[in-house]
């Protein structure tokens, strides 16, 4: 068990270092460009010339990628040259928001999604199951930037009952909660359909075991079988997949942030990018990275745990 | 395991189709937008990128402009069909190359295991640790937006993906008597590997690359609505939504067309994979 731990975290640190090394050549290709995009573009080549060599640009790529590791490994993330100002400054921030919108996202969506699974997945081919199954089906097939347009356009300009952005500020009169409304339902709608289909599955499976027959058979009531025998052993297979949709969250935050106009990491990661801001995009990437492939560790960890067949060496 | 018995076993399969409503449903959908496609010219009611100024006195739908005009004074229904050549161009190509890569490593890996298997694996596992939105923006801020940049960032991060699921098979096809046979037969590695294995692997595949396509058509139109897709004039359903989103108050038409257009696609090729793994449940 600290055997497997202990791997995976050294697997999950070369992960990192290695991205961190790709996202770093990656915006090695004209090393003018940071500095112009800074200075704008009216400034003489000499003023570019003279930032380059403050901002050290001029170096070999190998002497600023360890100066920077170095850096990271302290904990300072460097200076953001499109919000001109300590990337360490702006970052948490924006992650606690992000924090706030996908952590109610995820707490409506993994509860939601066992439910519709189990009722889905205990009569398979019942009118119940197959109109779970479409649904989650078409809901999941909607990118979240179109059911974003279509939610607004009934709950916002239609009825007029939300904000159509959510800048989470107050001052507008709409609360807090009125604005993450509509952001947490398009990432619910999207990535519920996922996590139902492999509860559901999981479920049709166990539902064909002896041990269901047999507790069929001795006279139990259908809602015993289900709540006692079937519901612990369908969750086992879901679990993962459950954890690994931190992942697809993520994704789903870049995007519905935009969409709301919120202020979170996803956003900030987009505009960094749009504006080669190294220093925001590699720790937004790191950010995402640790995230994941944490939750994947987590995933493993709990799969051990709650199935004692399975141990990992 | 003659090669004729694939067609004929993949014909029975579309046949079969015809017993899945929702696999219908979703067929027709997709058909519907491939003929839009292949038709646009003559389909197309205007020139998808002419600005008529006049419009845009009253952009919203009327009988000359069916679905309105865009803030440009653009024709809404034709950059939608024109929109739909952009989706068939660039997805199916993107996800068949990303097909070609994912089957020959996970082929390789599944067939060949030892140090292959874990050099494939380990390198599947770092671009999947990688939420895929990242991957993108990081992909299409280095290259640049266009139609070929996107399908190599498509390439990049669906290979893996569908590496794991044909090493998956591969190490249960391998197995086989009929691989045994070839082998005993002195057949090469190359030819066991895609006349033995990988047509017998084709079921789940096909549901997956049914799937797929319609991923790649979310992440085209997500990439078009970040402002990554690709540049301007040219109509692409993603772009549309984004150029006149921040005009939806006063002109909800303009969004609501072309992302009804995404959707219904993707639904699409999402019931037609449904109806698919449904038939091949059954047989």
């Amino acid at each position: 068990m600290l055997a497997f731990l202990s791997k995976r975290i050294a697997l999950l640190a070369f992960t990192m270092l290695v991205v961190s090394a790709l996202v770093f050549a990656a915006f090695e290709f004209t090393p003018g460009q940071v500095a112009r995009k800074v200075l704008g573009p009216f400034a003489t080549q000499n003023q570019v010339d003279i930032l380059n060599e403050k901002m050290g640009l001029n170096r070999p790529v190998i002497v600023r990628y360890s100066e920077w590791l170095g850096n990271t490994l302290t904990g300072d993330l460097g200076f953001s040259t499109l919000y001109k100002t300590e990337v360490n400054s702006i970052i948490w921030d924006r992650l606690g928001n992000t924090l706030l919108l996908a952590g109610t996202a995820f707490a409506v969506i993994v509860p939601l999604s066992i439910i519709l699974g189990i009722a889905a997945g205990m009569r398979e081919g019942s009118i119940l199951d197959r109109s779970i199954s479409v649904g989650s089906i078409v809901t999941t097939s909607v990118p979240e930037f179109a059911s974003g347009v279509f939610l607004a356009s009934i709950f916002v300009i239609w009825l007029g009952w939300l904000p159509g952005t959510s800048s989470l500020d107050t001052g507008a009169g709409w609360s807090l909660w009125q604005q993450l409304i509509l952001p947490v339902t398009v990432m619910v709608l999207y990535d519920l359909g996922y996590v139902v289909r492999m509860v559901r599955a999981s479920m049709v499976e166990v539902m064909t075991r002896p041990y269901i027959r047999t507790a069929v058979l001795k006279g139990l009531s259908f809602r015993a079988v289900i709540m006692k025998h079937a519901l612990r052993n369908a969750m086992i297979a879901p679990f993962t997949v459950i954890l690994l949709q931190i992942n697809y969250l993520i994704t789903g935050v870049v995007v519905v942030e935009a969409v709301f106009a919120y202020p979170g990491f996803g956003r900030m990661l987009l505009e960094a990018a749009l504006s080669q801001d190294v220093a925001v995009v590699e720790a937004a990437a790191l950010f995402a990275v640790l995230v994941s492939v944490s939750t994947q560790i987590a995933g493993d960890l709990g799969y051990m745990m709650l199935n004692p067949r399975i141990r990992f060496s | 395991m003659a090669n004729d018995g694939v067609l004929a076993l993949t014909w029975n399969r579309v046949r079969l189709l015809k017993e899945s409503p929702v696999g219908m449903i979703g067929a027709f959908l997709v058909l519907f937008w491939l003929f839009v496609a292949i038709f646009a010219p003559w389909i197309a009611p205007f020139d998808p990128n002419a600005n008529n100024m006049d419009a845009l006195i009253d952009p919203t739908p009327s009988a000359v402009n069916w679905l309105g005009t865009d803030n440009s004074g653009r024709d809404i229904l034709s950059r939608i069909i024109w929109g739909s050549r952009t989706v068939f161009a660039v997805a199916p190509l993107a996800v068949l190359c990303a097909y070609a890569i994912g089957c020959m490593m996970g082929l390789m890996a599944g067939y060949y295991r030892g140090w292959v298997d874990d050099l494939v694996n380990r390198i599947s596992d770092i671009v999947l640790s990688f939420p895929a939105i990242v991957l993108y923006i990081i992909v299409i801020m280095r290259f640049g937006a266009s139609a070929n940049n996107i399908i190599l960032a498509v390439i990049f991060i669906s290979s893996p993906q569908i590496t794991r699921i044909v090493r998956g098979m591969t190490l249960e096809l391998r197995e086989r008597e009929y691989v045994a046979a070839a082998k005993m037969r002195g057949e090469s590695a190359l030819y066991i590997m895609l006349v033995e294995i990988l047509p017998n692997a084709r079921g789940p595949l096909i549901v997956d690359a049914c799937l797929r396509l319609g991923y790649t058509t979310i992440a085209i139109g997500v990439l078009g609505f970040l402002g990554l897709g690709l540049p301007p004039p040219d109509p692409d359903w993603g772009g549309m939504v984004k150029e006149t989103y921040a005009m939806m108050s006063i002109y909800p038409h303009m969004s609501l067309f072309p992302a009804a257009a995404i959707s219904s696609l993707v639904v699409g090729l999402s019931l037609l994979a449904d109806g698919m793994r449904e038939i091949s449940i059954r047989d």
